[in-house]
């Protein structure tokens, strides 16, 4: 089981190869070889075993460890928990990964790293050894932060639906079971988080689903930070406009702990009793990359080279994704995972074939939040490499929003989520 | 062999265009910040309503482009997308895209 079945990789790799070979430059550069371990097969993970595979035209073998056995999706979850969309719809197989480009998809978890070894190890057993070592494990919760919620009770009563799956299903079910004219309150950390428009898109689309089933109803957004995140002047709108006196802004109120009995978030100075009660607790670098001895910012996200995602502490291990310390203005977002994948694959395969790194690599973002089941609003960004301040920096005059809520962006964002689900799993 | 033509007159092009210390793959590279919605390598999925940019000639690619970032052609997204990528960094996009099959 923990050998590589090395005859799939060279049946699967030739098909692969041949396609790939139609999108490189062969170059006449030594070819890239080595096994490649990814840990986490979410946007990040699952864009780089793709783009290793394709790019590297079958000479890089890639093992993909996720302890999921499908792909779900984080963003357009909101619109799961919103009753407009199901669970089938935000779920992807990994069989593209497997059968199309010779990907080797282990459900596991890894619990260990050894840098100076190049193995991890496994939780059902065993250990894997690596040329080079990918960590896309998203965030983990400071649980600790809020300690009436360090608990597994509590957690399973007040919920965080902030990775997709179970939480997401049990959420829309609290909601469905909420009696009109309750209370849906939803406590965000302070900056950085994961997806910055995500809490306030999710204030909407519950607020959507009150508005037409439950309208004597209340949301209530209890927000650690000073402002809105992101979109503000949007968002808003959009609550001015389309929920008015059903949203509740409450702006620098920090969720400090709980009451589970009571279904209670203890601010500062304050306390609010919810109906249903979503704290989605501070968060930090997914917990194998906090915990195998990289070098992390503030104790949270890890160090990375921008030319190559590299830990800038521990050759041999890149991380992608929300685990990262983001660069200026940078968002934690799937889009930009998937940006990371691609920059990280790049670099690898030069790496592994004796070359530098790309010297000046390119990512950008683009994010699409529902105000309601039709309209969306987007936010974009470009980030180019900045060999003085040797990190990428956002494009001044590019990037921006919306000019308006529309329903053309609502048909878009679907495209978005269909190509970019393809992109890194088909 | 004739499918390989255009991917060698590319990699040329990639090392022409821009300085000596370029990755040759910079263009591979560059397109792929643009898969997301067009699609890997530009192939987008069919019904998405995305624009496949795969073997879309260069010089309409170019144009699109320089029309999003004049405003002379409306947009939701990429007059601002656009312009975070410079002139020479759109010919090896277009180019690479232009070379897909």
């Amino acid at each position: 089981m923990m050998l590589i079945k090395r005859r799939d990789f060279l049946k699967v790799g030739a098909a692969a190869g041949a396609m790939a070979s139609l999108y490189g430059c062969a170059g006449g550069a030594k070819k890239a070889s080595g096994h490649v371990v990814v840990v986490g097969g979410g946007y990040g993970g699952a864009t780089i075993a793709k783009y290793l595979r394709m790019w590297s035209e079958g000479g890089v073998q890639v093992t993909l460890i996720e302890r999921n056995p499908t792909f779900i999706s984080c963003p357009i979850s909101n619109l799961v928990i919103g009753g407009m969309k199901t669970m089938e719809d935000i779920t992807v197989s990994y069989d593209g990964l497997k059968n199309t480009w010779g990907v080797r998809v282990v459900q596991d978890d890894v619990v260990g790293v050894d840098a100076a070894k190049k193995t991890v190890s496994l939780k059902t057993g065993g250990s894997l050894s690596y040329d080079r070592l990918v960590l896309s494990p998203g965030v983990d919760f400071m649980y600790d932060q809020i300690p009436g919620l360090n608990n597994a009770d509590a957690q399973s009563k007040i919920l965080h639906a902030w990775k997709a799956g179970a939480q997401t299903v049990a959420l829309r079910k609290q909601l469905e079971a909420m009696k009109d004219g309750g209370t849906y309150a939803i406590a965000i950390p302070k900056a950085p988080y994961r997806c910055p428009p995500g809490p306030y898109e999710r204030a909407c689309l519950v607020a959507d689903y009150f508005k037409k089933n439950k309208p004597k109803s209340k949301v209530v957004i209890l927000d650690a930070n000073e402002d809105v995140m992101s979109k503000k002047g949007l968002f808003t709108k959009a609550w001015a406009d389309l929920y008015k006196g059903m949203i509740e802004y409450r702006n620098n109120s920090e969720v400090k702990d709980v009451e589970v009995g009571t279904n209670t978030a203890v601010l500062e100075f304050d306390k609010f009793k919810a109906d249903v009660l979503n704290v989605i607790p501070p968060h930090r670098a997914g917990d194998i990359a906090a915990k195998s001895g990289i070098k992390l910012i503030n104790n949270r996200w890890v160090d990375v080279n921008w030319l190559s995602m590299e830990s800038t502490s521990t050759p041999g291990i890149h991380i992608l994704g929300d685990a990262v310390f983001p660069a200026p203005t940078m968002p934690k977002s799937g889009h930009m995972a998937n940006q990371h994948g691609k920059l990280a694959a790049a670099a690898i395969i030069n790496m592994l074939a004796g070359q530098e790194p790309n010297p000046e690599p390119v990512v950008m973002n683009t994010c699409y939040s529902f105000v309601d089941s039709k309209n969306v609003i987007h936010v974009s960004s470009v980030h180019q490499y900045d060999a003085a301040t040797k990190t990428v920096q956002p494009v001044k005059g590019a990037g921006g929003v919306s000019a308006a809520r529309n329903e053309l962006e609502g048909k878009v964002a679907m495209g978005w989520a269909k190509n970019i689900w393809a992109d890194m799993l088909v | 062999m004739k499918l390989f033509a255009p991917i060698a007159a590319l990699c040329l092009l990639a090392v022409a265009s821009t300085s000596q210390a370029a990755d040759p793959y910079l263009g591979r590279n560059l397109a792929a910040t643009c898969a997301n919605c067009h699609g890997t390598n530009g192939h987008a999925v069919k019904g998405s309503g995305m624009d496949a940019l795969a073997g879309m000639d260069k010089a309409k690619i170019l144009q699109k482009l320089a029309d999003y970032k004049s405003g002379d052609k409306p947009a939701s997204i990429m007059h601002q997308i656009s312009k975070g990528y410079t002139e020479a960094q759109l010919d090896l996009i277009a180019g690479y895209f232009a070379a897909q099959k």
